[in-house]
Formats: structure tokens, C-alpha cells, sequence
């Protein structure tokens, strides 16, 4: 018989405030234990939970990015269950009224477009943080560390729309590049900023009659996700077809072995009863605040790509490449707006400012080179200045020592000289030099023309136009 | 019955409470008093009346994104009844 899988995906996205979602305490990462804790995130008696802003703010833009509704009414909910990592004995998490609904994603893989619908998004906290090993004297016991306790996180649940483990990732990395492009999380994944429950089933193909499905939790790379998806499709056919059933239950990612086992023991807790948190009253919020939250947000890059395009004029693949990233796409932009031409500076971000930053290990918004002064140097190109050639050994010049590239051309006595009469003369020399290169030149073997070029430019220390070169260097040699 | 003695061992091991024979009796039958009891309010016409979350008319309290002094280490561990460096202590969880 043949499987179709059936998958939908739950994303925890951390959210980059200063603060926790209910107190003051730092979010810092990588903190002593405990140490950013209060009577709040510790659960202590008698102590209220109050909201932050910037959760908020951050959740509607995350909304309107996927394109939500953002409910004008929500209401914060306890999640009841007693883990150690859980200090109130319940998460504060939405419920019935999230603070959005109704969204979706477009994704492509191969080439084929398909929308994935998002169920809903809201808020929560995370919890605290249980280690198992590497403390001293601990003993037969864990570990808790509340500093992560109280954390605001977005959750964000799909449909069960996808049907492929590579739609899986393309989901993801989508709504991973949005969440960054916005600002609102940092992305980073083996920290746990951005991380994928699956739910995961199988049915016939031709049925209409979901599976039942198996939750494989925390998985933190775009490749486990592949490989967590993919194993878990395989381990439930293979259960089918022997004549099992599928239990419903919460698996484990394994990575070093790329496959997923039970969680025993987290079943028996199913049953949260949820309910209003009466310490949090209703969250209301006005269109006014949803339209000046969409005013105040970054163009989107699925937006972009298609300006880059359309726009610009460049390739689908060069948009692609710049856009993958808001802090490259910025940079790329601050050239266009220094009066850089799209094409051009396209060519140069994506070839010598990226080399310079993969030789130097440098992220873009460390590029020595400020987009304003490559847009300078594109302009000596334009108007003859200089070679494309000598622009790169400027542009080393700047990348090394800083300085504007006008200043450089001139201290280094680096402008291109097109005045035919120095070229001319220089060729005469070197064709006098050469005689017998001459001769094979004249004799058909047109291969020489490259080593005349060669020694040209070598005698004019790379400054002589290249354009101008082959025309009179064509027009002498034919004689 | 508005309760059964099932649903209570149910709610009692949610609730992590290890009930006596004798008290999973006791408060099966007053858990069922108190449903019938509360039970009344279903004689009311609640049509189109939006379910209250809250008892106090009121909406959007907010703080603002600022840091504020933590209590420290020590004090969030004052408390503990097992501690071992930085951490709590708790019996081993297994994952």
C-alpha cells in the first residue's frame, strides 16, 4: 500500500526583548543560574505577573508577516502540569483567544509553489531550564535553572498542510527568515530561539482520514527536521504494515542516531484544564495600534525579492542572494541609495565584499567597506577612472587601511589611462620586444594576441583601459 | 451522579494528591453536592451573553521592556530545600 504523510508543524519562537514576559528580569543568555530570577519567574507566592509591551508589539508583527487576523480581544490562560522546570505548577499561555488566527505562508520547493496555512500564533512563557549532568557533587538528582523561566516565546502552529519533509523545511526556513527580517528573534537555533515540535502522520494515499499522529519534540536544526520527519514517516509505515497501530505519544529526537523514540512518562499529564488566568485581564487591542505596528515594520523580504527583481531588474537569484539576509539586503540598498547602479553593486556585494567577509570571517554589518564608499568606487568605473581590475586592488586598499577610493586612485597614482597615444607607444615598444610573437601573430596563430595583452597591462602597471588596449593592439598587429 | 469516583482519582492524580479509600469516598460525595449546587446557574438564560474571563472590568496592563534588578542567586535560593551550586536540586528527572 502507499503512505501519504501528513505533517504540521509547531514553532517556539523566542522573542528578543530585554526583559521577561511578565517581570523585569533580564533574557540574557549564557547568565550564572538563577541569577536573573524574582519573585515573578520563581513562582512565589503572592507575586503578579504583569505584561510587557514589546511582547505584544512583536506578536502583532508577526501576525500581520504571515498574514494574520490580530485579535482585537485576547486573553492570557494557565496550562496546568507539574514538570520541575515549571515553577508555578502551570504555564501562562493563550487558549481560546489567541492574539492571532487565520494566516499562512507561501513556500516552493522544486520550483512548485504552495500556501501553508497557519492556525494560529500566541503568546506564552518558556520554562525553566533542567541540566543533568556537568555540576559537580549533583549526584543522583538535576539541576534547575529558572533564568530561561518566564522568557517570552511566540507559538506558532500550522495546518496540517505539509506533506513532505522538504516542505517541512521550506516551511521552516521561511518563517525563520521572517522572524529575523523583523527583528523580534534572534534566530539562533542552537540556543534555542527558534525551535520545531512535528506532528507527524501517516494515512492511505486517497484517504481523507488523517492518521493518528506522534508530536517529536525540539528538534533544533533544519537538517534534524528533515531527518526527524523523514524517520518518523518510515517508523509509522513500517508499524502499519506489520499489523500495529500508531500510539499517539510525544517522541524524542535523537540526533546522533537520526531516529525518534518514546517519551514515556509525559503522558499521563494531558489533561491541562486549561482556564483564564484571573492575574492577567484581557488583552484589547485597537486597529490604530495594528496599523502603527505595520507602519513601523521593515519591508518583508518575500516583498523584497520581488522588487529586486521587478524593479531592478536583477535575477531571480542574485534578488535570492541578497535578500537572504535584511542586514545584506541593507547594506546592498545603501549602495543604491549612495547612487551605486543595481546591477553593478549587486556584482560587487555579492563577489568582493562577500569573499572579504568569508576570508575574514566578518558578518556584513562588520564590513570594513561602508556601502556609501563602494558606491564611490562604482563611480570611478563608470566614469573611466579606473579598470574594473584596479578597483579590486582599491577596494583591498580600503578593505585594509580604510580610506575613500578617489583618495586612494590618486595617492597610488592608480587612474586608468586611455589616452591612446601612452597605449600606443607602450605597444610599439613591446611589439618591437617581441618580434618573433609578432610574426606567429601575423602567421595565424591568434593565441598570442592574449600574451601581447598580458604585456601591455603589465607594462602600464595595470592602468592602461583594457577596451582601449585590444582595439589598437588588434589594429597594429594586423599590421 | 454529577461525578464519579473515577473522575476523582482522575483529578486527584492531576493534581498530585494521594487520596485514602475512605477520602476518595468523602469527596466524591462532596464534589457531587457541590455540582448540583452549582448546577442551579444552568437554570439561567445565558444566550448570547459572552462567556466573562475576568471578574474585574478592566484591560491592558502593561510594562514597559526595562531591566530591573533581579533578587540574586542567593536569595532566589533561599528557599530551596536542596540546592547543589547555582542550581535547585530535584530528585532525577528522566528525559
Amino acid at each position: 500500500m502507499k503512505y501519504q504523510p501528513v505533517i504540521g508543524l509547531e514553532v517556539h519562537v523566542q522573542l528578543k526583548t530585554n526583559t521577561k514576559i511578565f517581570c523585569g528580569c533580564s533574557t540574557q543568555f549564557g547568565s550564572e543560574p538563577n541569577s536573573q530570577t524574582c519573585p515573578v519567574c520563581l513562582g512565589l507566592p503572592g507575586a503578579l505577573p504583569v505584561l510587557n509591551e514589546k511582547v505584544v508589539d512583536y506578536a502583532i508583527r508577526a501576525g500581520l508577516a504571515t498574514p494574520c487576523q490580530i485579535a482585537p480581544r485576547s486573553v492570557f490562560a494557565r496550562k496546568n502540569y507539574f514538570y520541575p522546570d515549571l515553577p508555578k505548577g502551570y504555564q501562562i499561555s493563550q487558549y481560546e483567544l489567541p492574539i492571532c488566527e487565520h494566516g499562512h505562508l507561501d513556500i516552493e520547493v522544486d520550483g512548485v509553489g504552495k500556501r501553508i496555512g497557519i492556525t494560529r500564533i500566541h503568546m506564552e512563557e518558556d520554562a525553566g531550564k533542567l541540566v543533568h549532568s556537568d555540576i559537580p557533587g549533583l549526584g543522583s538528582g538535576s539541576g534547575v535553572d529558572l533564568n530561561r523561566a518566564c522568557t517570552p516565546l511566540l507559538e506558532i502552529v500550522s495546518e496540517p498542510d505539509i506533506r513532505t519533509a522538504d516542505e517541512a523545511v521550506a516551511y521552516l526556513k521561511k518563517l525563520h527568515q521572517i522572524v529575523v527580517y523583523l527583528g523580534i528573534c534572534d534566530g539562533n537555533m542552537e540556543e534555542g530561539s527558534f525551535r520545531c515540535d512535528a506532528n507527524v502522520s501517516v494515512m492511505p494515499v486517497g484517504s481523507d482520514k488523517f492518521g493518528t499522529r506522534t508530536e517529536t519534540k525540539n528538534v533544533n536544526s533544519f537538517r534534524f527536521v528533515k531527518q526527524a520527519i523523514e524517520h518518523e514517516i518510515e517508523r509509522q509505515i513500517e508499524v502499519i504494515e506489520e499489523g500495529g497501530k500508531i500510539v499517539q505519544e510525544t517522541r524524542l529526537f535523537d540526533p546522533d542516531s537520526g531516529t525518534t523514540r518514546s517519551m514515556r512518562g509525559k503522558e499521563d499529564a494531558h489533561d491541562y484544564r486549561y482556564f483564564p488566568d484571573p492575574d492577567l485581564v484581557p488583552l484589547v487591542i485597537s486597529q490604530d495600534w495594528v496599523e502603527a505596528t505595520r507602519q513601523g515594520m521593515p519591508e518583508l523580504p518575500e516583498v523584497k525579492l520581488a522588487r529586486y527583481q521587478s524593479e531592478l531588474g536583477l535575477s531571480l537569484y542574485d534578488a535570492e542572494v541578497l535578500t537572504a539576509t535584511r542586514p545584506l539586503a541593507a547594506y546592498y540598498e545603501g549602495g543604491l541609495a549612495a547612487g551605486a547602479q543595481p546591477k553593478a553593486a549587486a556584482n560587487w556585494v555579492m563577489g568582493e565584499v562577500t569573499r572579504g567577509l568569508n576570508d575574514n570571517g566578518l558578518e556584513i554589518a562588520d564590513c570594513p567597506v561602508a556601502p556609501a564608499l563602494l558606491a564611490e568606487l562604482l563611480a570611478l568605473i563608470d566614469k573611466g577612472t579606473i579598470s574594473n581590475k584596479i578597483a579590486k586592488t582599491v577596494f583591498d586598499e580600503m578593505w585594509q587601511n580604510g580610506g575613500n577610493p578617489a583618495d586612494i586612485v590618486a595617492a597610488k597614482g592608480l587612474v586608468q589611462v586611455s589616452d591612446t597615444g601612452e597605449i600606443e607607444k607602450i605597444i610599439d615598444e613591446i611589439m618591437a620586444a617581441n618580434m618573433g610573437q609578432v610574426e606567429e601573430f601575423r602567421g595565424g596563430k591568434e593565441k598570442v594576441f592574449g600574451f601581447f595583452v598580458g604585456q601591455v597591462m603589465r607594462a602600464s602597471k595595470g592602468k592602461a583601459n583594457p577596451g582601449v588596449v585590444n582595439d589598437l593592439l588588434l589594429a597594429k598587429l594586423k599590421g | 451522579m454529577r461525578i464519579t469516583r473515577k473522575e476523582v482519582e482522575h483529578v486527584a492524580l492531576l493534581a498530585r494528591l494521594n487520596l485514602a479509600e475512605g477520602e476518595l469516598e468523602t469527596f466524591t460525595g462532596q464534589m457531587d453536592a457541590i455540582l448540583a449546587y452549582v448546577d442551579k446557574l444552568n437554570e439561567l438564560d445565558t444566550d448570547g451573553i459572552v462567556p466573562t474571563s475576568h471578574a474585574v472590568p478592566m484591560e491592558n496592563a502593561f510594562r514597559a521592556d526595562e531591566v530591573r534588578p533581579s533578587i540574586g542567586t542567593d536569595n532566589a535560593l533561599a528557599n530551596a530545600p536542596d540546592r547543589i551550586e547555582a542550581f535547585f536540586r530535584v530528585p532525577k528527572v528522566i528525559e
